[in-house]
């Protein structure tokens, strides 16, 4: 059996499958901030407190409504994008027209408070969450045990990303939210909303961050700082693909979940810091990032 | 008219029991991480804990008027660095409680031996402490890597787990577990195949157990600690590592980690600790009291550790007649220890605290009476057994 750079095949692979289910949650996360960026201008440092708010309330729906795994999907994206709609209305419209500075200073402070609300219900060492019965064991694929529950990961998020690329680049609903994006006066001239598009769009976005929080919850620590730790990461990410690119996000997202599986083969020590060290080097030679538009 | 004349009572009496001791005043920082990843096994618990003691020591009785002040150091040394430094030189704090996050606590141990002040730890793990780091004014209150490495690894080589490998966290006290626990390992027969250095904090530890599966190990040492435990093993369950006869051994695990696994997922675990609430009637009052001031939550072995320290701290000043830290460590070295949490015990020359450890085994949920009944013992590990033999010490405080 030959081996590359001291590692056999088998092992490579794993470690890349296993790249693909982490990159599925970065391409989810940096999507939403993408989209938010694209029409609201907005650098949401809010996203990693609103990916744990998903996860929590999985938990609570779980523990305080007996509502399983497969509702709390659909509810807590709907009900953390509601907060979403709330934070939008009335403090984001507030200062849409100020500096980017401004969005990201508030954005940060609430991220803050909504962690130290949510540590002090429930304390830093998490929650238990378990793996919904029917995506229980996983499938011995030969070089690795994949569990199904990490397949059902990639499935998800690849599905919703695609759902949501579709959405804004094909239909007409897309259309319009571009256009806004381009030239909010002249939408509004046409009789489109584009304050409602713009809440909405945030609603979106913050759902989408949701959706990847009650991925997690099975998996990961349940706990008030986990999408602090993640958020970072996901920021360059998104600074790689190219703000406000949206299949730079996913495309971005999926493949750096690959490059930080890899380097945790040959590297292990280096995998928390990997992705910075690409995005200097991105940075250094495209300054849009790999798949945003100069201007 | 009543009150107030039963006010100027209580103030004379208070007053003349001033008059007739000698007043000490002595400030206490506790020091621990109040936000991260270690705010619920230290945090805000310790700083109830340190109360605790003020309180069952009748500090004010005796004279001594003790204030309690605490900080977060955010698990960075430079952070725990700079408040320690602020606490010494311009607060007036006479000694720091606590300090988990073994890199903070040996700068912390560094910064004390400077000032002469005293460190009581009891929430950091490295075995360094009282090894080649050690210092005069440091006691080291709790555990450490050795007794871990002891209790736990000993008794899964004893097991047949005979070989090992380490998924460590990259920092000072992933690295000592690591060391401490290959040691034992070693000594009993056993051998380390590997071991792979993980970013801390971390998330995601799959392509690591990954790795520690294709090593075909019997067992797999988690030397990390709280959050990168609970997803190491969470995950470990998730890719059937542990169903496929690999064994993982949890070398510090607490309390509050297996509370947040859930016993479904933390069942048949083995570990290692100096405290455990429902070890007697001493530790089920104690621990129900604190309970009470900690919003229902039992306390972890660091807790106890700073409640056990603080009385011991105070019982030395009222012994030297004084807040003067050399005075007050050799009161502290001299003097036994005793508490109903841990016991009877002693301090060492190497600033080493002298008590039985516990072996336990996670219980399984039918086992179970509810929230907080989790663990069986399995052993008692003597103290001589538990530590380090003051022969073996890198400790240049130690005579031999």
């Amino acid at each position: 059996m030959f081996e590359l750079l001291g590692i056999p095949p088998q092992a490579l692979f794993g470690q890349l499958l296993l790249g693909l289910i982490n990159g599925s949650f970065y391409a989810i996360l940096s999507l939403g901030l993408a989209v938010i960026f694209g029409l609201l201008n907005i650098i949401n440092f809010t996203h990693g407190a609103q990916y744990m708010m998903g996860a929590f309330v999985a938990w609570m729906c779980l523990n305080y409504l007996g509502v399983n795994y497969w509702a709390a999907l659909v509810l807590a994206p709907v009900l953390v994008g509601f907060t979403g709609v709330i934070i939008e209305r009335l403090f984001l419209s507030r200062i849409a027209h100020l500096d980017h500075l401004y969005g990201l200073l508030l954005t940060f402070g609430l991220a803050l408070i909504i962690q130290g609300l949510f540590r002090n219900s429930y304390g830093s060492s998490g929650l238990p969450y378990q793996i919904p019965d029917a995506l229980r064991g996983g499938q011995n694929l030969g070089f690795m045990f994949l569990p199904t529950y990490r397949a059902w990961v990639v499935v998800a998020s690849l599905a919703v990303c695609l759902a949501t690329w579709f959405m804004i680049e094909k239909t007409k609903l897309g259309a319009y939210l571009r256009a806004a994006t381009e030239n909010a006066t002249l939408t509004q001239a046409f009789g489109i909303n584009v304050p409602l598009l713009v809440t909405l769009t945030y609603g979106f976005g913050v759902a989408l961050a949701a959706f990847a929080g009650v991925l997690a919850a099975p998996i990961y620590s349940v706990n008030p700082n986990m999408g602090a730790d993640l958020i970072i990461v996901v920021f360059a990410v998104v600074v790689i693909g190219g703000m406000g690119s949206i299949m730079g996000a996913i495309v971005t997202g999926f493949s750096l979940g690959l490059v930080e599986g890899l380097t945790k083969v040959f590297y292990p020590e280096a995998s928390a810091t990997v992705i910075f060290i690409i995005m200097v080097l991105v940075l250094l030679v495209k300054p849009a990032g790999l798949f945003g538009r100069a201007t | 008219m009543k009150t107030t004349a039963l006010l100027l009572g209580t103030a004379l009496a208070a007053l003349a029991a001033g008059a007739a001791q000698a007043q000490t005043s002595v400030k206490v920082g506790v020091m621990n991480d109040r936000s991260g990843l270690y705010a619920d096994l230290s945090g805000e618990g310790s700083v109830i804990a340190a109360r605790m003691a003020v309180e069952d020591f009748k500090a004010a009785e005796k004279g001594i008027k003790v204030e309690i002040v605490s900080a977060d150091h955010q698990n960075k040394p430079d952070v725990g660095s700079t408040i320690a430094r602020q606490w010494y030189d311009q607060d007036g704090v006479d000694a720091i409680l606590d300090v988990p996050t073994s890199s903070v606590a040996l700068a912390v141990n560094q910064i004390t031996k400077e000032k002469n002040k005293i460190h009581i730890n009891s929430g950091a793990a490295s075995s360094d402490l009282t090894g080649k780091a050690c210092s005069p004014n440091t006691i080291h209150w709790t555990y450490d890597t050795y007794a871990l490495a002891q209790g736990t690894g000993g008794a899964m080589v004893k097991a047949g787990g005979d070989s090992w490998f380490f998924m460590t966290a990259d920092y000072a006290f992933g690295h000592a577990l690591e060391r401490d626990t290959g040691a034992i390992v070693t000594k009993n027969g056993g051998k380390v195949v590997g071991a792979v250095r993980t970013p801390f904090p971390g998330t995601d530890f799959s392509s690591f157990l990954l790795q520690a599966q294709a090593s075909k190990a019997k067992v797999i040492g988690l030397a990390n600690a709280g959050g990168d435990t609970i997803n190491s093993i969470k995950q470990a369950g998730e890719f059937g590592i542990t169903s496929a006869g690999q064994k993982l051994a949890g070398l510090l695990v607490f309390i509050t980690d297996v509370h947040a696994l859930g016993l479904q997922t933390a069942q048949g675990l083995v570990l290692t600790e100096a405290f455990y609430w429902d070890n007697n009637d001493g530790t089920r009052a104690w621990s129900e009291r604190f309970a009470k001031a900690n919003g229902g939550k039992k306390p972890s072995m660091v807790q106890a550790g700073v409640y056990s320290g603080m009385l011991h701290y105070l019982k030395a000043i009222e012994a030297a007649k004084s807040k003067d830290a050399t005075a007050v460590m050799a009161k502290m070295k001299e003097l036994p220890t005793d508490d109903p949490l841990f016991g009877k015990g002693s301090v060492r020359a190497d600033g080493r605290k002298m008590h039985d450890m516990y072996l336990f085994e996670v219980k399984k949920p039918s086992e179970s009476k509810g929230p907080w009944d989790y663990y069986k013992q399995v052993a008692v590990l003597k103290a001589d057994d538990a530590f380090k033999p003051l022969s073996e010490s890198e400790c240049p405080l130690v005579k031999k």
